[in-house]
């Protein structure tokens, strides 16, 4: 440790230090603690979900609950949970992969944090006054247009969905500003880990995807609170458009959940293989068709619309056609694996039942792909299964092995081998049991979104297995709370590099010291920590010359990461928590009334104003490093 | 473990345009509104290909402002352009004028538009004809709005007693990278709003 650099990086001490913190390390955590916490809120609106439907005509649970918590479990899964937690994964990790000391703009980072801390609050406290969204996680319209809907539940949802993509917006322009531009010396694009390039493409798709979202909300809103008339077919709206809109949107976001969890997979699996990476640019190439391809999908979940033939023809070729990239990389993961030596520790496990279950969820992708097929199972729980096959196979699953993974380099400490492996199981074997059922219940023709059913159709024994899965997820999830809580506090120190890994982040201490490295490396291979080191080294191994007593960072160029100047990074700042504090006020304030946009962005402007104007303390710091260019 | 180390002490501590992390930063806003405004214009073409008749139960919106409004921010490119030229000399009187006369410029043209909302002979809640091209112009005139108060922030900065850095002579040169942006959007955006209700009566 090197006391100097930590008291010039540290986040400062108490609860202003927590207000202020801009550390990617503290705001990466934050993320992952907050994300997982609404995935145990929305799972918990699942297992109620589950109860309902553990046998027929139940009446547990009534049909305007129901309605709001499916909504909300869905709304919360995609949007506070599985979206943001792959951005903190990469918020604590890019910059270490990279070898960098910081992340670009640090308190746009933390602000981004607030504002989706807040706004998913904003969903979960609507949803115990009663006013939960309630018209489906799509929020389709004419549903949920102010005629079918009145009363403040799809406000919420649309103000919510416009507060976390606005944060999930700024965090991937994060994200791609610190592949740029803070790369360590000699990591050339072609010298990137996989995880940086999967976080890479995931941003570039959020960059292009999330402001449709965007949009169609605001114009869901308007046609809420002002009259306007974007989906109204009486006055000349359209209420396609809002699929449209949506769509566009979401089939990429399934992608951007997706393209991380083959970020873990790629890094996980050479670790385990014990060998490099088999077909490095062919995974580079795989991962950034999928990103173009996922794009001319839309369309595939309206194909029980009016749209042309011709039209629905196209999106079921795109459909079939991104198979290719995904099987790709499954194919160059086998080899790697098949010419390495396996070791199967518990992330392995996890990486091993991505095969298993994205397989299959992808197989009835291609039969939801098809027109006809599709037009039989539309709507039904044939559809549920396969989301969550999808879904929880390519995302969830790679996700807890991720964070059996680098458990040890956040918190020191590894968790247990014993109880990851009951967790993996009850949850493999949970997961099969909830949800494969679901296949055979939509084929049986039970139509998802119901909150009960008769007896007479036969569907009772079959979601009575379902539940009984579910409650084999609940108890899995809380043998990993157990196992995260014990081995934080009494775990097998993990020391730099428990699992023998190749990357950079294995580099420097667990948990790494505020300033990251006390040298930034520079690297010569795609597997730094791999690669043989000459005695004497015959090229430069370490970056010298940065400030110790500021907060200096190295930028370097895009394509060949060569140096190209010191930058000064900002300090700890409490404005980005009041800024945030301000951009509530304002989208809660709209809801209530247009007006709130005007008096609402005085606040704001003031609050980033005091953001930006610079303290003259780190003017004299700056000036006294200052070199002109 | 032996080393041998890079030394970057002597390296510049700014340098201007991509080599900065301020433009990729701003690229990436400029590619999320970009994607915002083509989309936007995409929901116009589609509300119109949905609709018997286009503009639906109006006049198009007269030109006279709208027009002026080209003419005014095609002007501002000019000022624009010098601030970022003597920014990048880090000449700061003369950053300070540049700011000035860009932010005079931006307030014109607020005033311009605000009398542009008056003559577009429809309103947001009649039907989606109107609903779209409130929405076009709305959005435009928050970027216009935001970047000229970020002009006139830099300006007060610029204006206020020293000691000053280098580092925000790239605040301003990005600040009118960003304006570019806002003139440059204008152009279809004008286009759709003024030009093609008379193109489909004319063609009617």
């Amino acid at each position: 440790m090197n006391p100097v650099l930590e008291s010039t990086w540290r986040d400062p001490p108490g609860l202003w230090g927590t207000l202020c913190a801009i550390d990617h390390k503290t705001i990466g955590k934050r993320y992952l603690v907050t994300a997982f916490g609404f995935f145990l809120a929305a799972g918990l609106l699942a297992a109620l979900m589950r109860l309902q439907l553990a046998r027929p005509e139940s009446t547990l649970i009534g049909p305007d609950l129901y309605n709001q918590l499916f909504t909300t479990h869905g709304t919360a899964m995609m949007f506070l949970f599985a979206v943001p937690v792959m951005q903190g994964m990469a918020i604590y990790l890019v910059p270490l992969m990279v070898g960098a000391r910081a992340i670009a703009f640090p308190r746009m980072n933390a602000f981004a944090y607030w504002v989706y801390l807040f706004g998913g609050l904003f969903l979960f406290i609507s949803l115990l006054f009663d006013v939960g969204p309630d018209a489906g996680w799509f929020s389709y319209v004419p549903l949920a247009g102010p005629q079918y809907t009145p009363g403040k539940r799809t406000d919420v949802w649309a103000q919510m969905i416009t507060f976390t993509e606005l944060s999930g917006l700024l965090a991937a322009i994060v994200v791609i500003a610190t592949v740029f531009k803070l790369r360590a010396p000699g990591m050339t694009l072609a010298r990137l880990p996989l995880f940086v390039w999967a976080m890479l493409v995931t941003a570039f798709m959020i960059l292009f995807a999330m402001p449709s979202v965007m949009l169609a909300s605001t114009a869901l809103i308007l046609d809420r609170l002002v009259s306007t008339h974007f989906f109204n077919p009486a006055e000349g709206g359209d209420a396609l458009l809002w699929q449209h809109l949506f769509w566009f949107f979401g089939h990429p976001e399934v992608y951007f959940i997706f393209i991380p969890g083959l970020a873990f997979m790629s890094s996980m699996i050479p670790t385990f293989s014990r060998r490099p990476i088999y077909g490095y640019p062919a995974i580079v190439l795989s991962l950034t068709t999928t990103a173009f391809l996922s794009f001319g999908l839309w369309v595939h979940h309206m194909f029980a619309t009016h749209i042309p033939d011709l039209g629905k023809s196209f999106f079921t070729a795109a459909s079939m056609m991104i198979a290719i990239p995904t099987a790709l990389q499954i194919f160059c993961w086998i080899t790697t694996m098949w010419k390495g030596r396996l070791d199967l520790r518990t992330p392995m496990l996890f990486v091993l039942a991505f095969f298993f279950i994205l397989v299959l969820g992808g197989l009835t992708g291609i039969m939801v792909a098809s027109v006809p097929l599709d037009l039989q199972l539309h709507d039904t729980y044939f559809v549920v299964a396969h989301l969550h096959y999808v879904l929880l196979g390519g995302a969830v699953f790679p996700l807890f092995g991720a964070w059996y993974y680098w458990f040890p380099k956040i918190t020191g400490r590894l968790m247990s081998e014993r109880l990851g492996r009951w967790q993996f199981w009850l949850f493999f074997i949970g997961f099969n049991v909830a949800f494969y059922p679901m296949h055979h219940l939509g084929l049986q023709g039970m139509p998802r979104r119901v909150y009960t059913y008769p007896v007479e159709m036969g569907w009772g024994a079959l979601n009575f297995l379902s539940t009984v899965g579910a409650v084999m997820i609940v108890a899995s999830v809380l043998v990993f709370i157990v196992n995260a809580l014990r081995s934080y506090r009494r775990g097998m120190l993990a020391g730099e590099n428990p699992w023998g890994a190749g990357t950079l982040e294995w580099a420097t201490a667990s948990p790494p010291p505020a300033y990251n490295f006390e040298r930034p490396p520079v690297v010569r291979a795609r597997d730094p920590l791999w690669q043989p080191i000459a005695e004497p080294p015959a090229e430069p191994t370490q970056v010298t010359g940065l400030a110790e007593r500021a907060r200096e960072v190295l930028v370097t160029t895009v394509l060949d990461a060569l140096p190209s100047h010191r930058l000064l990074f900002p300090q700890p700042s409490v404005w980005p928590f009041v800024s945030a504090i301000t951009v509530t006020v304002l989208f809660i304030g709209s809801i209530f009334t247009p007006w709130a946009l005007v008096w609402g962005g005085v606040p704001v402007a003031i609050a980033v104003t005091l953001w930006f104007w610079p303290k003259r303390r780190e003017q004299l710091d700056s000036l006294a490093l200052e070199k002109r260019p | 473990m032996n080393h041998r180390s890079l030394d970057v002490s002597g390296l510049p501590s700014y340098k201007f345009s991509h080599a900065s992390l301020m433009w990729w930063g701003l690229m990436g806003l400029i590619a999320i509104e970009g994607m915002a405004f083509a989309l936007s214009l995409a929901m116009y073409f589609y509300l119109w290909s949905q609709a018997p008749q286009w503009p639906i139960a109006a006049a198009p919106p007269d030109l006279r402002w709208g027009t002026l409004n080209v003419l005014v921010l095609f002007a501002s490119i000019f000022p624009n352009h010098w601030t970022k030229r003597v920014a990048e000399q880090g000449n700061e009187p003369a950053m300070r004028l540049g700011l000035l006369v860009c932010g005079l410029f931006g307030i014109t043209l607020i005033a311009v538009r605000a009398l542009e909302f008056t003559t577009l002979n429809c309103r947001w809640d009649t039907n989606a004809y109107g609903s779209i091209v409130w929405l076009l112009l709305g959005l435009h005139t928050t970027h216009l709005v935001t970047d000229v108060y970020d002009t006139l922030v830099l300006a007060a900065l610029f204006f206020t007693p020293g000691p000053r850095e280098g580092r925000r002579h790239v605040d301003v040169s990005e600040n009118s990278m960003y304006w570019y942006f806002v003139v440059w959007s204008w152009l279809p955006i004008y286009a759709v709003i003024y030009l093609v209700p008379r193109l489909t009566q004319w063609t009617a």
